[in-house]
């Protein structure tokens, strides 16, 4: 409610620092597995990503490709030249004292990213994006301030990681999740993350700031960290929003200042402020010698992208006729779009398996924060299900409850079978009738059948089905009509 | 001859001729190290089982004649910034106390290929910031010409060893004359190899874009052996160079008949002694009778290679030595009431007094509003030496000065004026900014104290330094001198 009135007084600007773990097989900077969830504590570390003494890195080619990838992905310029910084700060889970980084000259920058938001084109400025290696992470016994100890598990530190960061182009919170949404369609499109964000794959800190409408310059910005989710997201610059617009009416002045978002609170937090802001001491890093990226190297990269969001659901609105925002919504991530291409061609009608996956299948998925290829219904079943209804089988009512019921079945097929076959007549009376109705009424095709040509009986069967509303059993179908032509 | 007074190339014949065994060479200098080590303070790690075991392990090798290589059997001390597997490394530092690497420096590797038995780690300015050894975390190290004096530094244990007779040959680490320097102090053969030449993995790092492992030995021949030991690339540097490692030994006794020799006149600077003067203007006239055209260069920006050093080497360091925090290896102080109250604890009680004198310098250096006027500045002038560099190697083969403007001094001398101290190196730092490479070969004793030759070569150039060191030392008698304790040769 406040964010609405801010911003009609007031012009939100928003821009985000994503970053995004990278698939690699090993490490950075040393040969060490990126596996930190599943492995036990400091199990994959080693001499390098311990940052002992006399150490060195080596870069993780694979990792720089996957950077520049997304770049490209991104509309980004790749400069031919790049290098490596320090950014040093003391802290427990970064075992060198300083960070492996990029400073100013990253491996990409000037880039943009374009969605639409509720039928609205928007565009995106992308800063750059940049290549650093992770920080360990740190376990507490109780409460950061007053834990007696205090667990430092290394085998994140040194997986490689991307700063994505954003211009200062998005208006509201919407905008933000949704550039978020999009961006981690991308991603997951290129295959260079896993898109998790509550594992950490995938983090998000914002810049928010308030302007009077129609004023051109910026307005004090606050850095909001730790939000774990979209709706975190969401919630944390509305908030914000709401937060500096009374401070501005009450004729306040907004610090400069890091906050952290407290989700089951549902507010923001001071930090830190500026004047106690960190100096990083940036410089270039001199155990790793510049890079020269080769433009036949990008040229490479760029021709190995695969068909991305946009593209694809420019496609989805075009070939299949869905609106855009079906297709939007379908395309947001890689796994329901290829969910939704395997119904279709396994014959299902487009705007059918849209409504089904975007409706009941959606909402099932979110309520157990599962992403659809983790479902046990398959492509098939689905398109099993749609058939059943179109070929009026089974009354939406019963459709509903049937997905419902396959999706908690480990396998739904048996849910599936039980539809079709609560539904099916087999009582011979009314087959019989069925049967006579489509001998009176198709007597070219008994005719024929009877001359030998078997697959006029197809088609008669085929009638009765219709007739039946696909209630019957085609098997009894079959033979009745060869009993009663015969 | 006592065996500890004999080259490698001497004992590698006597060990391949089975005249003497590698158990008994190393038994002879262990029994060295027991007599004058109390005297020299030149080892901070005698690792003696280690040693006898690798010598017997050479021994075996020896008699099987199988894989037998020019170090075979060769008792070589190490300089304690590098990394030893499960030996004590300390960089002569408190605050790696207890800290025992779980991996050894690849030059390490590579002379364990070899069959080189390691005697011990030797003491050092602590990371290897010093030019006296006075800096070192645990005690000073006594230059064996005059226990008063010190051996120069920061290798200055490696050298008081090979001086000595505590070791054949040692490796020593040099980031701004740390090698040289020494070496010329203690009247041995001392090289800074071309950064990238030799891999720096394991090296515990002072300053990464500047560092590099060379050889320390009793001449010229040993030292082209030794580095051609530890030279060449590895994947686990990415600062080492992939240039071939060209045969040292080839071209080393080509003499310098029609090379083009460079006199740098900055080089001779003001505060240096006049009989150093005037033994480098003798090793000068000497090298013109042999052949050599010698001619007056010049290198402008010397005066400002020593500024721009003592910023980007302790900018550098204030990060490489950030790790050192106490909570992971190495002396932690503990009474810290909270995280950052330890690290001050620790780092305050840690580190000595010059470590945290340059982790300002650097911190400072690097800091927000600085970066452009010191370090950024500092790269500015690093880029006008190795242009002066690239100007000079068009008219000249290599460049001929003075190792250090004195000879050893006495200890305690310049304890209490850093710069007088950091004065020391104004004449070996330019080749560690400027990309290329030098040797300190002994030319002479201002009285009785050993001072060095320089000879600077270009980039990836070694063979050109050594073929110059070594047709000076052939033509003259300075590198047979011994310290007194080391004896008399027999």
């Amino acid at each position: 409610m406040r964010a609405l009135e801010a911003v009609t007084r007031y012009e939100v600007v928003v821009g985000l620092e994503v970053h995004a773990q990278i698939l690699t097989q090993s490490k950075m900077f040393c040969g060490c597995s990126t596996d930190y969830l599943t492995a036990p504590p400091n199990a994959n570390t080693c001499p390098v990503c311990l940052g002992l003494p006399g150490s060195l890195p080596v870069i993780n080619r694979r990792a720089v490709e996957a950077t520049i990838r997304t770049a490209l992905a991104l509309n980004c310029e790749i400069p031919e030249f790049s290098k490596f910084d320090r950014k040093n700060y003391f802290y427990p889970d970064l075992p060198k004292g300083y960070q492996i980084s990029q400073y100013d000259l990253p491996f990409s920058r000037n880039g943009r990213l374009e969605f639409d938001l509720n039928g609205e084109a928007k565009r995106c400025g992308i800063t750059r994006v940049h290549l650093e290696e992770d920080t360990g992470k740190l376990l507490h016994e109780g409460a950061i301030h007053e834990a007696q100890a205090s667990l430092v598990n290394f085998n994140r530190a040194g997986v490689p990681l991307m700063e994505i960061v954003s211009e200062p182009d998005l208006r509201s919170a919407d905008e933000a999740r949704e550039y978020v949404m999009r961006l981690r369609a991308i991603l997951q499109y290129i295959g260079v993350n896993g898109g998790d964000m509550e594992s950490g794959q995938l983090r998000c800190d914002a810049n928010v700031s308030l302007r009077p409408a129609g004023q051109t310059e910026y307005g004090t910005k606050v850095e909001v960290k730790n939000m774990n989710s979209f709706r975190a997201i969401h919630r944390a610059i509305e908030f914000e929003i709401g937060r500096q617009t009374e401070v501005l009416d009450a004729g306040g002045r907004l610090a400069q200042e890091t906050r952290g978002w407290n989700d089951a609170r549902g507010l923001t937090v001071s930090q830190r402020s500026k004047e106690y802001a960190e100096d990083y001491r940036y410089f270039p890093e001199p155990d790793l010698p510049p890079l020269d990226v080769s433009r036949e190297w990008v040229a490479q990269i760029r021709a190995g992208l695969p068909e991305l969001p946009a593209a694809r659901r420019e496609r989805f609105m075009t070939r299949f006729g869905l609106s855009p925002y079906d297709a939007s919504l379908l395309t947001s991530s890689k796994t329901m779009a290829e969910f939704f291409e395997e119904t279709v061609r396994l014959g299902a009608p487009a705007k059918a398996a849209a409504n089904w996956i975007l409706g009941d299948f959606s909402r099932l998925l979110n309520a157990d924060r599962k992403e659809i290829d983790e479902a046990s219904i398959k492509p098939v079943h689905l398109q099993q299900l749609i058939s059943l209804i179109d070929s009026g089988a089974i009354t939406g009512k019963m459709a509903k409850q049937t997905f419902d019921a396959m999706y908690r079945a480990p396998d739904p097929g048996p849910a599936l079978e039980a539809a079709r076959g609560s539904t099916q007549i087999s009582g011979d009376a009314e087959l019989d009738r069925i049967v006579v109705q489509v001998i009176a009424e198709n007597a070219k095709s008994v005719a024929d059948f009877k001359a030998g040509k078997g697959q006029a009986l197809k088609f008669l069967i085929g009638q009765g089905m219709k007739i039946s509303k696909g209630r019957a059993n085609p098997q009894r179908l079959d033979a009745l009509l060869r009993e009663k032509i015969s | 001859m006592k065996l500890y007074q004999r080259t490698i190339r001497e004992l590698h014949q006597m060990l391949i001729d089975r005249e003497i065994s590698s158990v008994e060479l190393t038994d002879a200098v262990l029994n060295q190290i027991d007599l004058v080590g109390d005297k020299t303070k030149a080892y901070l790690l005698v690792t003696r089982e280690l040693a006898l075991r690798q010598a017997q392990a050479a021994d075996e090798r020896l008699r099987a004649k199988r894989d037998v290589r020019p170090l075979t059997g060769i008792p070589i001390a190490l300089k304690d910034v590098l990394c030893v597997r499960d030996v004590a490394s300390t960089a002569g530092s408190k605050i790696l106390g207890g800290f025992t690497p779980p991996y050894s420096a690849t030059v390490v590797e590579r002379l364990e290929g070899e069959g080189a038995v390691f005697l011990g780690k030797t003491n050092c300015d602590e990371f290897a910031m010093g030019s006296s050894n006075e800096n070192s975390g645990y005690w000073p190290v006594h230059n064996p010409w005059s226990l008063d004096r010190v051996p120069g530094g920061s290798s200055g244990g490696s050298a008081a060893a090979v001086a000595s007779g505590e070791a054949i040959a040692a490796l020593g680490s040099d980031t701004g004359g740390s090698i040289r320097q020494p070496a010329a102090l203690t009247g041995i053969v001392g090289m800074k190899p071309t950064y990238g030449r030799v891999s720096r993995y394991g090296l515990i790092a002072f300053a990464s874009s500047l560092d590099q492992i060379g050889p320390m030995t009793r001449d010229v021949a040993d030292g082209a052996l030794l580095l051609q030991a530890i030279a060449g690339n590895d994947p686990r540097d990415s600062t080492s160079s992939s240039r071939p490692v060209p045969d040292y030994l080839a071209t080393l006794t080509d003499g310098v008949k029609g090379m083009r020799l460079g006199v740098p006149k900055e080089y001779f600077v003001a505060g240096m002694e006049p009989a150093v003067e005037q033994s480098i203007r003798d090793a000068i006239r000497l090298l013109e009778q042999q052949g050599a055209s010698i001619e007056e260069v010049s290198l402008p920006h010397s005066d400002v290679a020593l500024p721009a050093y003592y910023i980007i080497a302790p900018a550098e360091a204030s990060s490489n030595l950030a790790r050192y925090d106490g909570t992971r290896y190495g002396f932690q102080a503990g009474g810290g009431r909270n995280l950052i109250e330890e690290y001050m604890l620790t780092r305050q009680q840690g580190f000595g007094a010059e470590v945290k004198r340059r982790i300002m310098l650097g911190t400072y250096a690097l800091s927000s509003g600085y970066y452009d006027a010191y370090y950024l500045q500092a790269q500015k002038v690093r880029t006008l030496i190795i242009e002066d560099f690239k100007k000079a190697f068009e008219k000249v083969d290599a460049l001929l000065g003075a190792t250090s403007p004195t000879a050893a001094f006495e200890l305690g001398a310049k304890t209490q004026d850093p710069v007088a101290m950091y004065l020391n190196d104004i004449i070996t730092i330019p080749a560690n900014l400027g990309n290329v490479c030098g040797i300190s070969v002994p030319c002479g004793l201002v009285d009785g104290l050993p001072i060095g030759l320089q000879v600077i070569a270009p980039g990836f150039g070694e063979e050109v330094a050594l073929r110059v060191a070594y047709a000076f030392e052939a033509a003259t008698e300075f590198h047979r001198a011994r310290s007194p304790l080391m004896g008399a040769a027999a």
